[in-house]
């Protein structure tokens, strides 16, 4: 199996309601070439124009923020599995 | 009757209609319930609030329920102690504690936001309601849920203090201890959330939840005979608690019920868990994650989600944010306990003892009308502190008479 994309509830109008996306290896910016080349517009929704990740979304790669690793250039595993996560405080 | 008008995005301001739903689709900014202020500001007077009930729900216009609410009906309405003898300690000319650690019914002021999330939960037609939780708002979800009678699925990190795991499965709740800390919890229920339909109360149901911590804000107002104080000191894990009490005393601007005045909002973080103060102390309001690692953990939140309207609200309102050591934060509860009577938690003493840190570095005026926030009990969070064991003696009258050899002429009768 390769590695997967956990899409959150927001972005599902883009995939068609699909919750799960097998992707190959890479960074996490090629991921989200990936995903636009597959469901065009989603990008401009995950990040800004210029291209950083937008302010209230969280991305992990096996559990780990990529903010504590090389954030877009984050390199996935074979079996990874990468979580867009909106980001919510509770406490 | 409702005065919501509907969701907002906070950041591009996209409206949506009143559903389950915290993230807007558009920029993933979180949403924020709507108010027609101008209906509220006819129809509600202060008379009308002091002829109710002494509970968060006399704000109940201000609060975003349809109906009536069912859930939590006894929450809110703690005491605002004026602290003379602390004031003293520290050195403040009048200071106020907003005492949250008796909270009904879970001793802390999450159970503000669980009443609010549930009647709301049960609005929508939930069967089951859930929260990711640091604990004192596992506890309040399990009590709540409970007395409701609906199914509650509360995720944990498994590294919290043992009475407030205790104090959840009490309530009969399915308590699922997560391995990770509380921000691989948050990710997880939000996946859940995602999957299943469960009322998360700080995930699916968030901009709800926040609202009853305005309840706080409207107290602390209401009790100083409808003025706002001049500085509030907040504790802020996710930091959603200071913009909430902000909001509040800008509501009660907009209705009319108190005078336009700039309190100055401080935030209190511990040093193990500092993101949002180390942002302020920077001077941005980019935050930047952390690992956690402190002995308050119902702020351990290294990944703040309202930190960055956090830093705003304390940037824009002249205040400012400091961290504690944990030997500080302990100092700090004795202090409260010893001069007030008032058992605070780890949280409440990381609001005390950045209070005095302030103090220290001037950025606190002391001459001015200060409330701090204490949000949580210290029963709950007894293991961060050890007391030397005392030791028994005889029972007899010499004995205490040897114990008590110095006071002994004080004490005379």
């Amino acid at each position: 199996m390769p590695s997967t994309v956990i899409i959150p509830t927001p972005l599902r109008r883009f995939t068609d309601g699909v919750e799960t996306v097998p992707v190959e290896g890479g960074t996490i910016k090629d991921v989200f070439n990936y995903l636009e080349e597959k469901f065009p517009g989603i990008r401009t929704r995950l990040c800004e124009e210029n291209g950083d990740l937008r302010r209230f979304i969280n991305v992990y790669v096996d559990g780990e923020d990529i903010r504590f690793l090389d954030r877009l250039d984050t390199a996935i595993g074979e079996k990874s599995e990468i979580s867009i996560v909106p980001a919510i405080a509770g406490g | 009757m409702s005065y919501v008008k509907g969701l907002k995005c906070r950041i591009c301001g996209t409206p949506y209609q009143v559903d389950p739903l915290a993230i807007c689709e558009e920029c993933f900014g979180p949403l924020e319930v709507d108010y027609d202020y101008d209906a509220i500001k006819v129809k509600l007077t202060k008379e009308e609030i002091a002829s109710r009930p002494g509970t968060m729900w006399r704000y109940k216009e201000l609060l975003p329920l349809d109906g009536e609410p069912t859930v939590g009906l006894h929450s809110g309405g703690t005491p605002l102690v004026k602290a003379d003898r602390l004031a003293r300690a520290i050195g403040v000319r009048e200071l106020y504690i907003k005492n949250d650690a008796v909270s009904h019914p879970t001793l802390s002021f999450k159970d503000r936001v669980v009443a609010v999330a549930l009647s709301k939960a049960r609005e929508f037609g939930f069967d089951a309601v859930g929260c990711a939780s640091t604990g004192n708002l596992a506890n309040s979800v399990a009590a709540n849920a409970s007395a409701a009678g609906i199914p509650a699925y509360i995720l944990i990190p498994d590294n919290l203090e043992r009475s407030k795991v205790l104090g959840t499965r009490i309530f009969g709740a399915n308590v699922v201890p997560v391995r990770g800390n509380y921000d691989d919890v948050n990710r997880l229920c939000s996946e859940i959330a995602g999957r299943y339909r469960i009322a998360f109360v700080n995930v699916n149901l968030r901009p709800f939840y926040g609202e009853g911590s305005k309840t706080f804000g409207y107290e602390i107002a209401e009790q100083l005979g409808w003025q706002l104080p001049d500085a509030v000191v907040v504790p802020m894990a996710g930091g959603s608690l200071i913009t909430k009490i902000h909001k509040a005393f800008k509501d009660l601007e907009k209705i009319g019920f108190v005078e336009p005045a700039e309190p100055r909002f401080f935030g209190a973080q511990a040093t193990g868990c500092n993101p949002i103060a180390a942002a302020v102390k920077a001077g941005t309001r980019d935050i930047t994650p952390v690992k956690p690692d402190t002995i308050a953990k119902s702020l351990a939140i290294g990944n703040p989600a309202d930190g960055y309207f956090a830093t705003g609200v304390i940037t824009e309102t002249g205040g400012w944010s400091e961290d504690v050591s944990d030997p500080e934060i302990v100092e700090a509860i004795h202090v409260l306990a010893e001069t007030e009577g008032i058992f605070t938690e780890t949280a409440g003493g990381v609001t005390l003892a950045v209070t005095r840190k302030l103090i220290s570095q001037g950025r606190l005026n002391t001459n001015s009308r200060v409330v701090l926030a204490i949000t949580g009990n210290g029963l709950k969070t007894q293991d961060a502190l050890s007391l030397v064991d005392l030791q028994p003696i005889e029972p007899h009258l010499s004995a205490f008479e040897k114990l008590i050899a110095g006071e002994a002429k004080k004490l005379a009768a």
